[in-house]
């Protein structure tokens, strides 16, 4: 029989490598479940995970890559703070809908003015409303001790709701036909997120992701409040010793993954999504989660752990047109993947031993 | 516009069950001090899977029946992940309601448009699982503190050093709790499924698994409180249908909102009164979502 022995710090090679053999475990059970479902198990994983880039189509669905990949990994790169001092922000799709909905509500209320503010001032809106989404589980945890689990979820429904109120209602584009849904903001040039370099998928929310990566790794590693983060998460109560005050993280850390996850919905909603819908909110928040550990809490981590899964949703989507799988294929996989990540993470904090 | 008591409290005694059950089932698997944030992966793989069996056999029984097994067998792979490798609890139990999620809507697709056999009414007019779930209140009560299996589960999730030292199978313990709370989160989703729905559609568990999370924490770990918990979100809930058939002058999408809204509101309240209360009363299981390995 074997033993556990727990190791007193994760080995760089560990770390690097279980992530890689979760992606790998996922694709083999992923391709049983292919062959199980009567697909040929080596097409479909070919058309998910290489098609997209190199495949017949790589012209269309490269650009892609950047399109999904941005919200995904600017949300995450927010939550990665929170994840990494035990502060668990479940509700990142709910600010996410929030941020669309404040920025919308600037360029809404600006139309069809043509000014150069309105763009900043929609960024301004959307982090605000992300922001304040994240406050609400964040003060609650600080005041009454609710947890934020909880009501950081609970928002979400809350948030989907207000989205599908504002696109039957106060933000139902009046020469819609009286069809729900907002203006679409593509069309209002001021107030849209276009792409920044012809072809690339690149738009603002991407430059932002990659400025939220620099930031949280430099808060990480050479801020002082990248180690009050990392020990209250490793030793709470040593953490209070060193002079850490749990309130001040916890708010930081919510507000400012929810300022993040506002900003990622606000360039959807202002680029690639176009208009406030019922249902606008399209699961980022959750991936984001699975982004933030399969990029194992790092900002580099989850740059890649970002665009494999925008690639696994491009691969979703051309294998549903392409084989006729099912689309909630996707969302299977993620889950896997998640599921063998946690447990090949028992390699990097024990080692295994043979019982004497 | 007309609000009949009576007809009320039997359409929030159904509207409480699928709840009720999924927090009864959760209590036993925190007091054994696991937590399990899975619960709405549970919910929806019982709905699809309760549904599919009752519409194949022709028998709302059967489906529960499966229900509590489609729960249970996938409640296994949280134990295996938390148990055997140590996972973090709070990660897993997200990664089985997503991955509960993906699966339904994966499989669901042919069971959309499909009728369920109708529910067989028992006494007074509710249907037997509505009984079932009100039934074991007291069992799972009587269980916790009147058995000495309930008081070792109990141990264990108080302290699993102090039981392991004794000599209690810790782990066996935890992962016969997380399978008793799938079965029965399973048969909750079903309930959905079969008596309030009577069809599938995807996600359609909405939340619930969730709110069956705070209700647990409303009620300070007792199964009482999971009752009154229940009841009191089954109440929101059809108040909330009521004004809205009624026509109030408040947009549906808003209405709607109130079950999620009261969640927050209740769980509030509760958590402020453990913090600034005296007692130490109604506090969670000291062991809750810490890990267990045993050196030896």
């Amino acid at each position: 029989m074997f033993r556990l022995e727990p190791r007193a710090s994760a080995p760089l090679l560990w770390q690097v490598v279980t992530p890689l053999l979760a992606v790998l475990a996922t694709i083999i059970v992923g391709g049983a479940l292919f062959a199980a479902m009567g697909f040929d198990p080596v097409a479909s994983i070919r058309t998910i995970f290489w098609d997209p880039l190199f495949g017949p189509a790589a012209g269309y669905s490269r650009p892609q890559l950047l399109v999904k990949a941005g919200p995904l990994i600017l949300i995450a790169s927010g939550l990665a703070l929170g994840f990494r001092a035990g502060i668990w922000n479940i509700g990142a799709e709910g600010q996410y809908i929030i941020g669309a909905i404040s920025g919308a509500a600037v360029a809404l209320a600006a139309y069809p003015l043509e000014a150069h503010w309105i763009f900043p001032a929609m960024i301004l809106a959307g982090a605000a409303g992300g922001w304040a989404w994240g406050m609400i589980p964040a003060m609650l945890r600080n005041w009454f001790g609710a947890s934020e689990i909880l009501v950081s979820l609970m928002l979400v429904y809350v948030a989907q709701r207000i989205a599908a109120w504002m696109a039957f209602g106060p933000m139902k584009n009046p020469e819609g036909f009286n069809f729900p849904g907002s203006r679409n903001l593509q069309q209002y040039e001021s107030a849209s997120n276009p792409e920044l370099i012809a072809n690339s998928g690149l738009h603002w929310g991407g430059v932002a992701a990659v400025l939220a990566l620099a930031a949280t790794w430099f808060i990480m590693s050479r801020h002082i409040l990248g180690f009050h983060i990392r020990t209250a998460g490793a030793a709470p109560r040593a953490a209070r010793f060193a002079g850490v005050r749990p309130e001040r993280l916890v708010a930081l850390c919510l507000g400012v993954s929810g300022a993040l996850a506002g900003l990622a919905g606000l360039f959807e909603v202002a680029g690639p999504g176009g208009q406030i819908t019922e249902s606008f909110g399209s699961g980022y928040g959750f991936t984001a989660i699975i982004v933030a550990f399969l990029g194992r809490l790092h900002p580099l981590g989850i740059l890649l752990a970002g665009l494999l899964l925008a690639l696994t949703y491009i691969g979703g989507e051309l294998a549903q047109m392409m084989l006729n799988l099912p689309a909630a294929t996707v969302q299977v996989f993620q889950g896997m993947l998640l599921f063998f990540l946690l447990g090949f993470d028992i390699l990097t904090r024990y080692r295994i031993r043979r019982r004497a | 516009m007309m609000i009949d008591p009576l007809s009320v409290f039997i359409l929030l005694l159904g509207a409480a069950t699928p709840i009720l059950f999924a927090a009864l089932g959760e209590l036993v698997v925190e007091r054994a001090g696991v937590l399990n944030l899975g619960v709405e992966g549970m919910m929806i793989t019982g709905a699809l899977a309760g549904f599919a069996a009752a519409h194949a056999s022709d028998s709302p029984a059967l489906g529960f029946v499966a229900a509590a097994i489609a729960g249970m067998a996938v409640s296994m792979t949280f134990a295996a992940l938390t148990q055997f490798l140590l996972s973090n609890q709070v990660a897993t139990g997200l990664a089985l309601t997503l991955f509960g999620l993906g699966l339904t809507a994966l499989f669901g697709k042919p069971y959309e448009g499909v009728k369920a056999p109708a529910i067989m009414p028992g006494p007074l007019g509710l249907n037997w699982m509505i009984w079932l779930g009100m039934a074991l209140v007291p069992l799972i009560w009587w269980f916790l503190t009147r058995t000495r299996p309930g008081l070792i589960l109990r141990a264990v999730g108080e302290n699993h050093d102090a039981a392991h030292a004794l000599g209690y199978p810790v782990r066996l313990v935890r992962i016969l709790a997380i399978g008793f709370g799938g079965a029965l989160a399973g048969m909750g989703g079903a309930y959905i499924s079969i008596a309030t729905v009577l069809q599938w559609t995807e996600g359609m568990t909405a939340g619930a698994g969730w709110i069956a999370l705070a209700i647990v924490v409303f009620a300070q770990w007792n199964p009482w409180g999971v009752l009154a918990g229940a009841w009191l979100f089954g109440g929101v809930t059809v108040l909330q249908l009521r004004l809205q058939a009624a026509g109030v002058a408040v947009p549906v999408q808003l209405l709607s909102m109130a079950p999620y809204l009261a969640t927050i509101i209740v769980l509030v309240l509760i958590s402020a009164r453990q913090k600034f209360g005296r007692s130490g009363a109604g506090a969670a299981p000291a062991s809750l979502g810490r890990p267990f390995y045993a050196l030896k």
